[in-house]
Parts: structure tokens; sequence; C-alpha cells
């Protein structure tokens, strides 16, 4: 672990976007080491989704540098780039809102999340060409399998609207571990969880960590989920990073004590 | 109770709004003002009733949504499931289509044939317009322009070119594809409203230039004398003709049928719902919205480009009236009558809602009308359309096997 941790998987550089005459994230600096569970944290508005669709090629930024250093790969800057290049570089996300495709089964919804590690085209697809066959087999057995992983093997033929809360959560967890990511992006992944499926959640990321080996940079309200799995713990608040730490450094920073954290702690 | 009270309610407002049109009449010949009361009887009468039925459905719709779902498999859904029932069925429908021809036609009597012929280039034109719609969920209102195109590309090609049907039958279809990637490129990035637009805006384009560039497309009047297919040169008969026409399009229909159904269910397939289903998601899921959606649309326009180049063929004659924005809604309305994506409810609502004028040519005046009436009933009772789409269902050996194993060492 040590080893793995002087490697770099994500480097943020002065992020910066405006919106208008609005400043939502201004000059934000964040880095992502192998294996490592990061939370970005802070009250609403903070600007912490505006980050992840930064970084995630849903907006362009204003300024700065998202640079990304896959293992074993090529170092690039990825400001600009498509959602769908980012993904296939090796960057997978999950959604604050759950946007799974609800008319289609839940085998499928992950199914989708290999669309960018396969190369079946319309040709092979008309004549069930041997690649075709061959990767449809192989997309439903990884995919089958991440079913098992977060535990929604049962209701593989079900439609993903008619799965209970949790299960969705879960089930875009999968969807995103589809496609093969070094880094793992969950945006409140426990938002609307009720205390119980919050713990099993906090056991299944850290144990996604450690099955799949990537790193994982989650935003979190649940505080009580953030200090048990983070390694490291980033602030924003208005846009701007107020502090960063480990979850007892965070515990005891004045700055964030004041600006979101104070009656937690105290109580 | 409260349903009564309310249809009774109803049915005096309709009295009331009624009173003018239905009860009295103005005699100009005779100059005396007539009351009909007995028709106002009727007319509350029938508003009852029909507002009471209307409640009574209603409600058992709601009662119905929550119980039926899960515990009944639809038709659909049975036959997707159960290959040798769906092989079955497949083969029976084959075989009536195939000797139908001879069922219908007598001596030189080929009516049935040729209504038959334009109903099937309609199941073909739905089907395409079903990948660009009904799987990729990007509407199009200006689809007939496509089969505009493959029926101008045959009238053209064999007038300036002399070149034969099966020589331009792919041609047209290219031709068709092409069109779709250029209407497809510049609303990439459009949706919803400003879609429907941009695409009807497309519909209406084609058919002014068609009628106004007078000296290549033939202006108002078309293009005439257009060669039936010809079949190794033997000399065919009227009648003859239309039976080639129809296995020709028949052809056609289940070459799409089988095209459309691998696809749905492959990467691609899965990529257009994906995109129907959320734009966002799906791109952060690493599809590629341009290449997928500017492929939705050339294979939805190929069709119609295929298509369009029987239609030329077995009219002999084409002019822009065939191309209107009335024939777009109709394959429209084919695709959502008969269920967004699903193959075979498109069919039966094409087949429906080309064959029913056609034969009910006694009730031509209330056609619209009863359309529209179907319409608005189907999106309140059906709204998922005749037939909803079945998804298909994966079996997975590997992690089968190794469930099987786990239970194995339990035991």
């Amino acid at each position: 672990m040590a080893e793995n941790k002087r490697s770099k998987l994500l480097e943020v550089r002065g992020l910066t976007m405006d919106f208008g005459g609005l400043r939502a994230i201004d000059s934000v600096d964040l880095d992502i080491f192998a294996g490592e569970i990061v939370a970005l944290i802070g009250p609403n508005g903070a600007g912490k989704t505006t980050f992840f669709n930064c970084v995630t090629g849903i907006y362009e930024p204003t300024a700065g540098d998202v640079l990304i250093h896959p293992p074993g790969g090529v170092s690039r800057r990825i400001n600009g780039m498509k959602p769908n290049r980012i993904t296939a570089l090796g960057m997978a996300r999950t959604f604050q809102n759950i946007r799974l495709f609800p008319a289609m089964t839940v085998l499928e919804n992950v199914m989708i999340g290999r669309h960018c590690r396969t190369a079946t085209t319309i040709i092979d697809a008309i004549l069930r060409s041997r690649r075709a066959v061959r990767e449809e087999r192989e997309t439903v057995d990884q995919s089958y399998r991440l079913l098992e992983k977060v535990g929604l093997a049962d209701s593989a033929d079900e439609f993903a609207r008619n799965l209970a809360y949790g299960a969705q959560r879960r089930l875009e967890i999968a969807r995103a571990l589809a496609t093969d990511p070094f880094l793992l992006l969950l945006d409140e992944p426990a938002a609307g969880m009720n205390p119980q499926e919050t713990s099993e959640l906090d056991e299944l990321i850290v144990r996604i960590r450690a099955e799949e080996q990537l790193a994982i940079l989650l935003i979190e309200h649940d505080m009580k989920l953030v200090m048990n799995i983070s390694d490291r713990i980033y602030v924003m608040e208005y846009g701007k990073e107020i502090a960063q730490g480990t979850p007892r450094e965070i515990k005891e920073n004045k700055k964030v004590i004041e600006a979101y954290l104070g009656e937690e702690v105290h109580a | 109770m409260a349903h009564l009270k309310r249809s009774f309610g109803i049915g005096l407002w309709f009295m009331f709004l009624t009173l003018p049109l239905v009860v009295v009449r103005v005699n100009t010949l005779s100059q005396e003002v007539q009351w009909r009361w007995s028709n106002l009887l009727w007319v509350g009468v029938g508003a009852f009733a029909i507002a009471w039925f209307w409640q009574f459905s209603i409600n058992r719709r709601a009662a119905g949504r929550a119980s039926t779902v899960a515990d009944k498999p639809s038709l659909a859904q049975r036959l997707a499931d159960d290959p040798v029932l769906s092989r079955r069925v497949l083969l029976g429908a084959a075989a009536v289509a195939i000797v139908f021809p001879w069922l219908v036609s007598t001596g030189q009597n080929f009516y049935h044939v040729n209504v038959m012929v334009s109903a099937l280039i309609f199941v073909v034109l739905g089907l395409g317009l079903n990948i660009t719609v009904g799987l990729a969920g990007l509407l199009d209102l200006g689809y007939i322009a496509f089969f505009a195109v493959g029926a101008y590309t045959y009238a053209l090609l064999s007038k300036n070119f002399d070149l034969g049907f099966w020589t331009c039958l792919p041609l047209g279809g290219l031709m068709g594809m092409l069109f779709g990637v250029i209407l497809g490129f510049p609303i990439l990035r459009l949706r919803g409203d400003y879609l429907a637009i941009v695409t009807l805006g497309f519909g209406a384009i084609t058919k002014i230039v068609l009628e106004n560039w007078d000296t290549l497309f033939g202006g108002a009047a078309g293009l005439a004398n257009i060669p039936r297919p010809e079949l190794f040169g033997l000399l065919l008969d009227g009648r003859q003709k239309s039976v080639y026409s129809y296995y020709i399009v028949l052809a056609l229909v289940a070459l799409t049928i089988f095209v459309t159904n691998r696809l749905k269910n492959s990467r691609i397939g899965h990529a257009w719902m994906a995109l129907r289903e959320d734009e966002i998601a799906s791109v952060a899921m690493g599809v590629d919205m341009a290449r997928t959606k500017l492929s939705a649309y050339a294979l939805g326009a190929f069709w119609a480009g295929l298509v369009g180049v029987v239609f030329a063929a077995h009219n002999n004659f084409i002019n822009p009236d065939s191309f209107t924005f009335m024939d777009s809604a109709m394959v429209l309305a084919m695709v959502v009558l008969g269920g967004m994506g699903s193959i075979l409810g498109v069919i039966i609502a094409a087949l429906a809602l080309k064959l029913l004028p056609e034969y009910l040519r006694a009730f031509a005046e209330y056609r619209m009308l009863v359309f529209g009436a179907v319409m608005v009933l189907m999106m309140i009772f059906r709204p998922q359309g005749l037939i909803s789409d079945t998804r298909r269902k994966y079996d997975y050996d590997g992690a089968d096997g190794a469930n099987g194993e786990g239970d194995h060492g339990g035991k």
C-alpha cells in the first residue's frame, strides 16, 4: 500500500469554473493516489457536484488543469474532453440524483457500462459475427458478476425502475464498475439511505476498493460514512477549498468546524 | 355514487352546451323556429352514459395497474420467452404472407394485392422509423423525406442513366442513409421540441424543393413512366407485376424485421436505448453520443430510402403529393400506436392504419375523426402502445455454473 500511495492517479490544479458572473469553483487543487478513498465534503452549494462535472467532462472548466495518470498508461490533460472519452480513459461516476436507464433491465444497465470496452459494429451485430457473439457472452458474464458483487443478481431481469431506492444506488455503482475504471467517482452514494443501508454501502465501497484495486473519490454528507472509510478528506465552501487532511485532522480543523462541521463535532 | 353524480353533472353540462345547436332550428322557408327537445334528451343520456363508462374504465385501470403488472405476462413477453412458440407463430405468419396473393387475387382482379403492397411499404417505413424514434428516442417529424429521397433516386437514375431496379434498390437506401446523416449532424445537440421542429422543417424543405425544381424533379406534376421491377427480362402482365412487387416488398419486410431484431439486442441497440432513457448518464457511461445518434438516423433513413425505390417502381409514377407531412405523421402514429421499440406492435399498427381506411372507404369522411379519437384513447388507456417492448433475458453460463457448484458444496 505504501508503495502504491506514491503513484498519483488524478491531479487537479487550480480548477476554476464560472457560470456567467458566478464563480462556482475557485482554483481548487486535488490529488488522488492509487488505492485511496478520498472524500469531498462541504455544505450544500459549495460546488462539489460542479467539481465532479468538470472532472468527468460534463462541463468544460474555465481555467486550470485536470490531469490523469492511468496506471501503466499515458498521462494526459483531460479538460474539455467529451465525457465518453474520459470514461473510456478510466474514470467512471455515479450521479447524485440517480440516473439509471429505467426501461431497460438491471443486467442491460450494467451491460451499457461495457459499451466503451467492446467494439461490435453495426455489421457485426447484423451478421452476428464471431466477435459479436463472443463480446456479448463476455459482457453478459462480466455484468452478471458485477451484479453478484453488489447483491443484485436475483433481480437481473427486472426493469431498473422497479428496484428499491437503495438497490438503484448499488446498480449505479455496478454500472460504473463495468467500465473498468481506475478511479470511481461517487456523488452522494448514501443520499436518502437509512442507517442500515448506509452501513452496507460503507462495507461495499471498502470491498470494491480491495477487490477491484481502484481509487475512489466520493462526495458525501453522511459524516459517519465519510469519517469511517476515507483516507483523506477535502473540504470545500463557496467554491473554495478550505482544508484537506486525514479524517482526524479535518475533525480538529478550526476553519472546517466554523464552516460546516461545528455542531456535529461538538455534539 | 360520486361517479353517478359527476356523470349526471357532465350530462347536464353537455345539454346546456349543445342547446343552440341541436335543439333550436330556424326554418328559413316557413320562417318559424322549431324546438327539438327530444334531441336534448338524447344528448343528455348519451353524455351521461359516456361519462359514466369513462370514469368506470379509468378506475378499473387504476386498480388494475397495481395488481396485474407483475403476475400476467403479456402475449409478446410469452413469445419472447418461448422460442418454440415464437418460431411456430413466425412460420405461420410467413406461410400466410407467402400464399396471400394466390388467395385473394383471381383472374385480373389484383386490387387486394396492390392494397397489401402499399400497406407493407408502410410496415417497412414504420420499422425504419422505429429505429430512430422507438429505439433511440429521436423524434422525427419529417421521416417521409427519406422515403422521397429513395423514390426520386430511382426515378431519376432510371430516367437519366437507364439504371435498373435492382441496381437502384441499394443506391436508394444509401442515398436515404446519406440524407439521414446530413440531417443528423446539425441536430445532434437538440432535444425534444427543438428536434421536432427541425425535423418538421426538413420534411417541408424536401417537399418544397421537389415541387419547385421543375427541371430536375418534374415539379408538382412529378415523374412518370418509371420502370417496374424487372425479372430476368420476362414480360409480366398487370397482375403478375403486382404479385412480383408484393414479394419484393415482403422480402424487404422480412429483411427489416431480421436486421432490426438483431440490432435491437446488440451493443448498438443497447446504446440507442440508453441514449433514449438518459442522455447524460449514457454519455457518462462511455457511449459516444454523436456516433450513436448518427447511426440511428442513418439506419432509420436507410429503410425509408430502400422502400422508396420499391414505391416508385410499383406505382410507375411519383409526385410530391405522396410525401406530405400527413404521411410522416402517419408513420409516426404507427410507431407510437404500436408501442415504441416493439417490432410486432409496429407491424400490427402499420397494417391496421393502412388497411382499415382502405376497406372502410364508406366511412372515409370520418377517417380523421376516428383516427384522432383512437389516438387520444390510446394515450389515456395504453400509453405504452398496443404491444409494449419486451426485453430479452440473457442466461449466464459462467455465473450459473459457479452458483451450482456453491449449492452442491452446501449439500
